[in-house]
Order: structure tokens, then sequence, then C-alpha cells
């Protein structure tokens, strides 16, 4: 078997950014400045990402499959680590002798999603996820001299390993029900998988590591800790691009089972409570926050419920909206967590009342906020709102119209704290004591760029649509 | 496309979006102001196809575009009107140059963005009455609430932050359940589009869930006692033109929604439940009326009078008969004419004297005659006096309600006395009510009723009461005059809505029965 490299141009091609900021590390740690040159080469993955998008094949023995899920995946991972890489370039929290290991770090994770992305055997899908949350460990902690940082690292490092461990036990379950640890294997006869009891065990089980990546109830306790104790950098990438490989693993998943309600303790149904608990609980509990990060922490369990819905419908137009709405979610929020640190300037956490008057202090940041948090409310003509809407449909009417309205009236709940953000930036007059520096205009444009991208992914959804829905069509012909 | 070889609603759509974006790059406020004025004018300009090119008596919708938006899920941007259409289009344009006039003054603060906030309302309005197909409707429909919150937030008055957070959540509660409703439509009808689910027929069980889903967002929207409550909130803290796009444009959306879903989506259930609608609507009436009567705030009195107004419209909509269906339509109008000219007045008396209290403003008459003329004659139409504008709406539900049963059209006449009554009772207190203040004399306190703690709102900081500017003429005349010409001359109003409302009563009675004809054809087929 010979392996094909252009199957692997935006693995490889990280791979290769990865190498030179590892001897960056090694020799020469702060010139040329890896904050300088990483974005450039996070373009250039975005760019080999794009130009794979329709690439197909099976590779290392059948455990990893390009395909249309994979790659959309893989464009969107590609996507939010230029953002992240960019975002990072001016984190006033780094000290520069650590720019490169963080770079090192970031991009590392980056690549282990990657590979989760094409995963599609039990263990190679365990080594994937491992690369990419021991680099997150890592980074969380990267704050300079803050007690809270290293806090938010031992939460997150703790939890995760806790959830990881939980997994491997249902690896061993599904193992032992079917004797292969291969997906297709174990899609087989998808029957008699949902029937045995073992068999649900395991694939319960085995989410959890994938649960808690997503931060869905009721694993969702660290979100909030980790997001309000690492930096306001790092926070925007443990809040996006995990998101993304957990939601590319339960994708596939989902398209494990036999769907619907009618099938009676299934999976589906689990994950169909759980997505109505983290939206509410989500929602509510965000309501009550004054930390900006905060707030977004709790909106991003909600988010999670969001994304489920798409899972539980079982459908190739469900799985389609759920990877739509996961890129979606990406750029909504990388929008918000731009404006945050870019508008802290010094890098401490930013309360409600820090928002004030940004409508005057940072006209532009102020807008990218607006539309980053109308977005995540679900507001037309926003990318958030089409999202939702093919969320929405997708479920209707395969036994979950319950959990769609649920997941409607939680947007009129969350409503209010999003609109806060809106309120705090747009109505109040600046406090007396504002942060510290106005940010100049790169910062405010490349948030008007992160808002433009919102808006047209509302209003011009179909091609990057096409992709998605290609991919829920590549798994559930 | 059209007979005018270009997209006439997208051009009404687009150009006041792209008009705001060129404001928002100005930064000078009268270079704004005359900006706005200049967008305004020529998006009046861009409806004249409309008027010139609409064809009354023509069956079905025109100005048709369609251009396929996400093939994917079936959805389009599909656009078109009908004579219901076109009039609350007009409408919406025609107030646009009026209200971008009426806060030349009121509106000092971030002049910009207020005039970027009332070019994009105006645009999301046209096109919530333009949208053909459901998710472009409610996509509109949402659009909306974003610079309306701002208007409110923003530039309102000291409350400005309850009003502005309880209107939105409020209609954004309404609207998710909207958007519930639209999911299932299209997994029941195959489509988004309003033309095509329109004709289709759903089962009695389907209709009733999605007409009480519908009917909540619409509800809220109108609003209808008991979802009001935002609405005398949001009014009294608006700036003048936030209260006049709400009040003329803004609780249209809401029976428009009943007109053109409810009633031809669902229509068993529409007429299961006429009954408690139309229970509802004469909770409105009266309920509105009499809180209208109790009010001090001359706002407050006008926004409850909308509570009021807009029962008659939801009244006239359930009465399910053309004589309601007409005059639900009419009050649509009319009262965007009457009570936009009457919240644009009580902002140009709040510049004068500061003050929304019917205290602070008595006995106008002497010192603003030409204001009090026009008042007078807006405060007239506002009670529905024969001859001008609103009398024929609210004259026509009443016939459509006596046509229904006498009890109905009995319970709805002391909503028209009470209309009666609260409005002459604040016209006679400002025109000859006992001087608030004199001018000049602002140091005289003259100690009447001795609550004036604050600030004296005397007569604009000691200067004489001035009477209306050429401003505020050029704001008014155009209202006036179509309050005289539609109430004199209702007909053209009634050619241009008729032939719509008929279609939609024939389909609507025709439905009626034919769903009924398949359950015992079903029933015949169990046994």
């Amino acid at each position: 078997m010979t392996l094909r490299f252009d199957l692997l141009a935006p693995e490889l091609t990280l791979m290769a950014f990865i190498l030179a900021v590892f001897c960056q590390t090694l020799f020469s740690r702060s010139q040329p400045r890896a904050g300088v040159w990483m974005p450039y080469a996070a373009f250039v993955t975005c760019l080999a990402a794009a130009s794979s998008l329709g690439a197909e094949g099976l590779e290392f023995y059948g455990a990893y499959r390009i395909d249309a899920l994979s790659q959309f995946f893989k464009f969107a991972i590609a996507v939010g680590l230029f953002i992240a890489s960019v975002l990072t370039s001016r984190n006033p929290e780094l000290a520069e002798r650590h720019e490169s290991d963080y770079y090192l770090l970031l991009s590392l994770s980056a690549w282990g999603l990657m590979l989760l992305a094409s995963s599609v055997e039990l263990v190679t899908l365990v080594v994937a996820l491992e690369i990419s949350s021991f680099s997150l460990y890592a980074l969380v902690p990267l704050r300079a001299e803050r007690p809270e940082a290293a806090e938010a690292g031992v939460k997150y490092m703790l939890f995760g390993a806790a959830a990881t461990g939980v997994s491997l036990y249902g690896l061993a379950y599904l193992w032992m029900a079917r004797g292969s640890t291969y997906l297709d294997v174990l899609m087989s006869r998808p029957a008699e998988l949902a029937s045995s009891p073992l068999g649900i065990l395991g694939v319960t089980l085995f989410l959890a590591a994938f649960l808690y990546k997503l931060a869905l109830f009721p694993f969702h306790f660290w979100a909030p800790d980790v997001y309000q104790g690492a930096g306001n950098e790092t926070a925007g990438v443990v809040a996006t691009l995990p998101k993304l490989g957990a939601v590319v693993v339960l994708v596939r998943l989902a398209a494990l089972g036999p769907h619907g309600a009618t099938d009676a303790g299934s999976v589906s149904l689990l994950l169909a409570a759980l997505s109505a608990a983290s939206m509410t609980m989500g929602n509510l509990m965000a309501l009550a926050q004054r930390d900006v990060k905060r707030i977004l922490g709790f909106s991003s369990t909600a988010h999670a419920g969001y994304v489920v819905l798409g899972l539980v419908a079982g459908t190739a137009e469900g799985l389609a909206a759920a990877s739509f709405y996961a890129l979606v979610y990406l750029v909504l929020n990388l929008a918000c967590f731009w404006v945050v640190s870019r508008y802290s300037g010094d890098g401490r956490n930013l309360t409600l009342d820090d928002l004030s008057g940004m409508y005057a202090r940072a006209p532009l940041l102020a807008f990218t906020l607006g539309v980053g948090a109308f977005g995540l409310v679900g507001l037309p003509p926003t990318a958030g709102f089409t999202g939702k809407l093919f969320l929405l449909t997708s479920a209707w009417g395969h036994g979950y119209d319950w959990l769609v309205i649920v997941a409607a009236l939680n947007t009129a709940i969350s409503a209010f704290y999003y609109l806060n953000l809106v309120r705090y930036a747009y109505t109040g007059e600046p406090s007396s004591c504002p942060p510290s520096v106005a940010p100049g205009v790169a910062p405010a444009a490349i948030g008007a760029l992160l808002a433009a991208t919102v808006l047209l992914l509302g209003m011009i959804p179909a091609p990057v649509y096409e992709y998605a829905a290609a991919a829920g069509k590549a798994l559930l012909p | 496309m059209t007979q005018f070889g270009y997209p006439v609603l997208t051009s009404l759509i687009v150009f006041p979006v792209v008009a705001s974006i060129a404001l928002a790059a100005l930064r000078d406020p009268r270079v704004t102001r005359m900006g706005a004025m200049v967008a305004a004018c020529v998006e009046v300009l861009l409806a004249i196809p409309l008027l010139a090119g609409f064809d009354a008596a023509a069956p079905g919708y025109q100005f048709r575009e369609y251009v396929s938006w996400v093939p994917q899920w079936g959805l389009a941007y599909s656009l078109g009107i009908d004579g219901i259409s076109l009039i609350m289009i007009l409408l919406t344009v025609g107030l646009l140059p009026l209200t971008v006039l009426c806060s030349w003054q009121y509106i000092s603060q971030r002049v910009t963005a207020f005039h970027v906030c009332l070019l994009l309302m105006a645009a999301a309005c046209i096109g919530v009455f333009a949208a053909l197909d459901f998710v472009l409707f409610y996509v509109f429909w949402e659009a909306m609430l974003v610079p309306m919150y701002l208007l409110i937030a923003v530039w309102g008055g000291p409350d400005r932050r309850y009003a502005s957070i309880k209107f939105f959540l409020y209609t954004l509660a309404g609207s998710t359940l909207l958007l519930v409703a639209m999911v299932a439509f299209y997994k029941a009808g195959g489509t988004f589009s309003i033309p095509e689910l329109s004709a289709q027929t759903y089962s009695f069980r389907f209709q009733f869930w999605v007409f009480l889903a519908m009917s909540l967002a619409f509800a809220i929207k109108v609003p209808m006692f008991p979802f009001h409550t935002w609405l005398p909130a949001a009014h009294v803290e608006a700036p003048a033109a936030g209260s006049v796009v709400l009040a003329a444009v803004l609780l249209k959306m809401g029976t428009y929604g009943f007109l053109r879903f409810c009633l031809p989506m669902a229509p068993q259930a529409s007429t299961y439940f006429a009954p408690y609608m139309i229970a509802l609507a004469l909770a409105s009436i009266l309920y509105g009326g009499y809180v209208a009567l109790g009010q001090s705030d001359i706002k407050k009195l006008i926004a409850y009078s909308s509570v009021g107004h807009m029962g008659f419209a939801m009244l006239g909509i359930f009465l399910l008969n053309m004589h309601g269906l007409e005059g639900a339509l009419l009050v649509m109008l009319n009262h965007g004419i009457t009570t936009g000219a009457l919240f644009m007045m009580i902002g140009f008396i709040y510049e004068r004297s500061h003050s929304r209290e019917m205290a602070d403003n008595q006995g106008l008459g002497k010192y603003l005659p030409a204001y009090m003329g026009f008042w007078g004659l807006f405060a007239l139409s506002s009670l529905g006096f024969p001859g001008l504008n609103s009398f024929v709406g609210e004259a026509a539900t009443l016939f459509g309600a006596f046509e229904y049963s006498t009890l109905i059209g009995m319970l709805a006449i002391p909503g028209a006395m009470l209309a009666a009554a609260y409005m002459l009772r604040l016209s006679l207190r400002m025109a000859w009510g006992q001087p608030s203040s004199v001018p000049g004399a602002v140091d005289d306190h003259h100690g009447h009723d001795g609550h004036e703690a604050h600030e004296a709102p005397h007569g604009a900081h000691g200067h004489p009461w001035s009477d209306l500017g050429s401003r505020e003429w050029t704001c008014l005349v155009p209202l006036a005059f179509l309050a005289l010409w539609l109430g004199i001359f209702p007909a053209i109003a009634f050619k241009v809505i008729d032939p719509p409302l008929e279609r939609l009563l024939t389909e609507f009675r025709a439905r009626q029965a034919a769903p009924a004809a398949m359950a015992q054809s079903d029933g015949r087929a169990a046994q």
C-alpha cells in the first residue's frame, strides 16, 4: 500500500510548519517572532485545506478516511487556526520567550484535531484526541504570573483526563461487544450494536471524552472556569477549535446507529435529553454572569446543545446542519473573543461594565461584538440564524419535535444576556476607568472582517453549506 | 422582473441599506441629516414605479422577483406584492422622509447612527411586507428588531433601558414560536413559499398548533390584550421618530401576519379560534380605551389608544367577513397616518416644553394656534370623526361586527365612544386648559397644582412658545392631506384592497368546506 501524499495535503503542510516552529523553540526563541510568521503559515494551511476539499480516500490500513466530512472540518480547523494565530500575534500576557512554544502547542493541537477529523478507528481517534488535548492543557496556564491561569490549567487537565479515562473504558466495552475498533465494522450491523446492552454502554461511555470537549451538560463545568482563568486569546482558542474536533467525531458516531425516538433507550434519546439540559442550563447560568468570558463559557454550553440537535435526527441533513453550525459557531465565537482580547488592551478580564462606551472608543469593535452577539442569539441576517434554521428544520419530524421547541424557547432566554453585551457596548456611557488603550486600526479592521464573514455566511450560506451537505451525504447516503 | 426592467422591490429594500452604509462614513451631524433626507426622498421616488405599475384588478402577486437562495433547503429570495402589501409599503416609504424631518432637532446625540437605524428599519419593514418566502419574511421580521431596539435604547427617554429590553425580549419570545411554526410548515408542505403553503390543506390538528404558535408571535406584535404591556413602555421611551415608525409600521406587521399567514394557511383553526380572538380584540378595544382615559402622560395616552385601535383591526380580521376585513385593513392604514401624526406632534411639543405631561402642555390654543389646529384635525381623525380617514375603517369594521352578530357590534360601540372621551378630554385641556406657562414669565410659577418640582418645563427655557416652523409644517401637511383625502374619497383605498381581500375570503371559505368533506370521507372509510 502506497501513501498518497496529495490526500494528506493539509496535515502535511501544517506538520511542516510545526516542525519549523519546533526548530525555532530549540534554537532561536525570539527571532524571527513566531507571532509574525505563523499567521502566514496558518493561511497557507487554509489554502492547502481548501484545495483538498473534494479529496477522498482511505489510508493507514483503513484507520484514516479522507472524505467530504473530514475535509470540511479540516478546512474549518485551518480557518480557526488562522484566526487564532492572528488573535495570538498580540498577546499582552505572553512573555516573548514563550511565544514560539505557544505557537508550537497551538498548531500541534490543531494538527491533532485534523487527525481526529479523519480517524475512523477508535484507537486512532483516542490518540488524535490526546495529541490535541495535551497541547491545550499546556496552553491554558501560559498567562503571565497569574495563579488563576494555573488553576484553570489544572482544572482543564483533570477533567479532561477523567473524561478520557471513561472513554477508554467505553472503548473496551465496544471492543468486547464487536471484536473490532473499526467504525465501519461497528457500523456494519447497527441494529445489533444498538440492541446489545454492552454496545449501548460502550458507545455512551466512549462519547464522554467528546462531550467533555464540546462542554455539553453534564460535562460543562470546566468551561466558564477555564475561560475565565485562561488569557483572553487562549480562551478564544479553547472555546472554538476543540469544539470542531468534538463535533466531527460525534457526527461520525451519530451515523452509527438507528435513529428516532421510536427506538427507545437508544443513544440518540440520551443525547436529546443532554442537549435540552445543556441549552437550558447554559442559558440560565449565563443570565447571572458579569464576566464576559464566563458569559461566553456558559453560552458555549448552550450552543453545544444546539449542535447536538442536528445529531439526534440522524439524517444526512441533520449531520450537515451540525457540521455547518460548528463552522458558524467557530466564526461567531472568534469574533466575540477577538473583541474581548483587543478591547481589553492589557489582557485583563472584561466585565460587562468595562464594555460601556465601546461604541465611542472603538466603533468597529462594538459593531463586531454586536454582530457576534446577535449571531449567537440566532438573529438574521447573521450566520447564526441560517445555522440554527438548518438545525431546527433537520430535527423536526423525527420524533424530537419537543427538542426543537425547547431550542426555540432557549433562543428567547439567551437573548437577554447577549443583548446585555450589545446594550453595554452601545448604550453605556464610557466608564471612569476605561480599559487602558484604544485599539488601533488593524484590530478594528480584522474585527470588521470577521463581522462581515458572519453576515456573508448568513446571507449567502449556499456555497459553504454545499460542502457540509456533501459531508452529510457521504456518511448517510 | 417587472415591466420596469429592474427589480423594483429589491431596489426599495437595498437602497436604504446602501444609503445607511454610505451615511455611516459621515461625521458632521448637519451633513448626515441632509444625506438621510436625500436618501429618504430618493426612496420615495423609487416607490413611484409601484404606484404607476400596480394593477389593482390583476389577480395574484405583482412585481414578482425570484432568485434561488439556498437550494438545498428550498429557500428562495422571493418577493411580490398585492394590494394589502402595497398600501403597507407605501405607508412605510411615505413616512420615511417625515421621520427624518421630525428628528431634525429632536436628535442631537449620535446623529449618524440614528439615521442609519431609521434607514435599516425602513428596509426591514418593506422586506416584511414584500416577502413571499416564509424564511425571507422571518429574516426581515427579526432583522427589524435590532434597529428598533437601538432607537429606543440609545435615543429614548429616562426609562429607555427597561423599555427597550422589554420590547426586544417580548417580540423575540413571540417570534421563536413563529420559527417553530415555520419549520413545521416546511416539513408538512415541503416548501417555504408563502403562496404554495397557502394553497395546501393541512389537518386540523396541525392547523390548531401552528395557529397558536403564529398567533402568539403576531398578537404580541399587534399588540393584543393581554400581550400589550411592552407597547406603552416602548412608545413612551422611544424618540418621536421611533414612536412614529413603531405605531405606523411595526404594529401593522402583526395584523399583516394574521392576514397573510393565519387565515390562508390555517383556515379551519382560524374559524375555530375566531370567537376567542374576537373576545380578545374586544378586550383590547375596551381596555385600551379605558386605560387611555386615565393617563396624564400624553404619549402614554396615545399609546393606549393604539391598543384600542389595533383591537379594531383584529376584530375586523376575525369577523371573517368582507366588511370586517376591509375595515381592518383601513384601520391599519389610517391608524398609521393618524397616530403617526399624533406621535410626531407630541415630539414637537416635547421639543418646546420638555415634558409629555398633560399638565405642562395646557392652554396652548392661544400660543400655538396652528399646532392646535393640526392637533384638532388628527385628534378628531383618531376618534373616528365622519369625514376623516379613521371613520371609514371603524365604520366598516362595525358594519362587519353587526353583520357577524349584533351583540359583538354592541360591545364594540363603547370602544368608539371611549375614543371620543379620551381624545376630547386631552384636546380640550391642551387647547383651552389653564395655561401651564405664560411665555416669558418662567419665574412666575403662579402655583398651579404646585407639583412642578422639576425644572420648569415652561416654553423651552423661558422662551415664549413658538408656533410651528416650516419644517414642522412640512411634516404635518402631507399627513393632514391624507387624513382628509382618505376620509372624503375612501374609494381609492377600497379599489386597491378589495381584490386581494375578496380572493382571500373566497379561498378561505372554499377551504373551510373542502377539508370537512375530506374528514367525512375519512370517517366513512374508517367505518
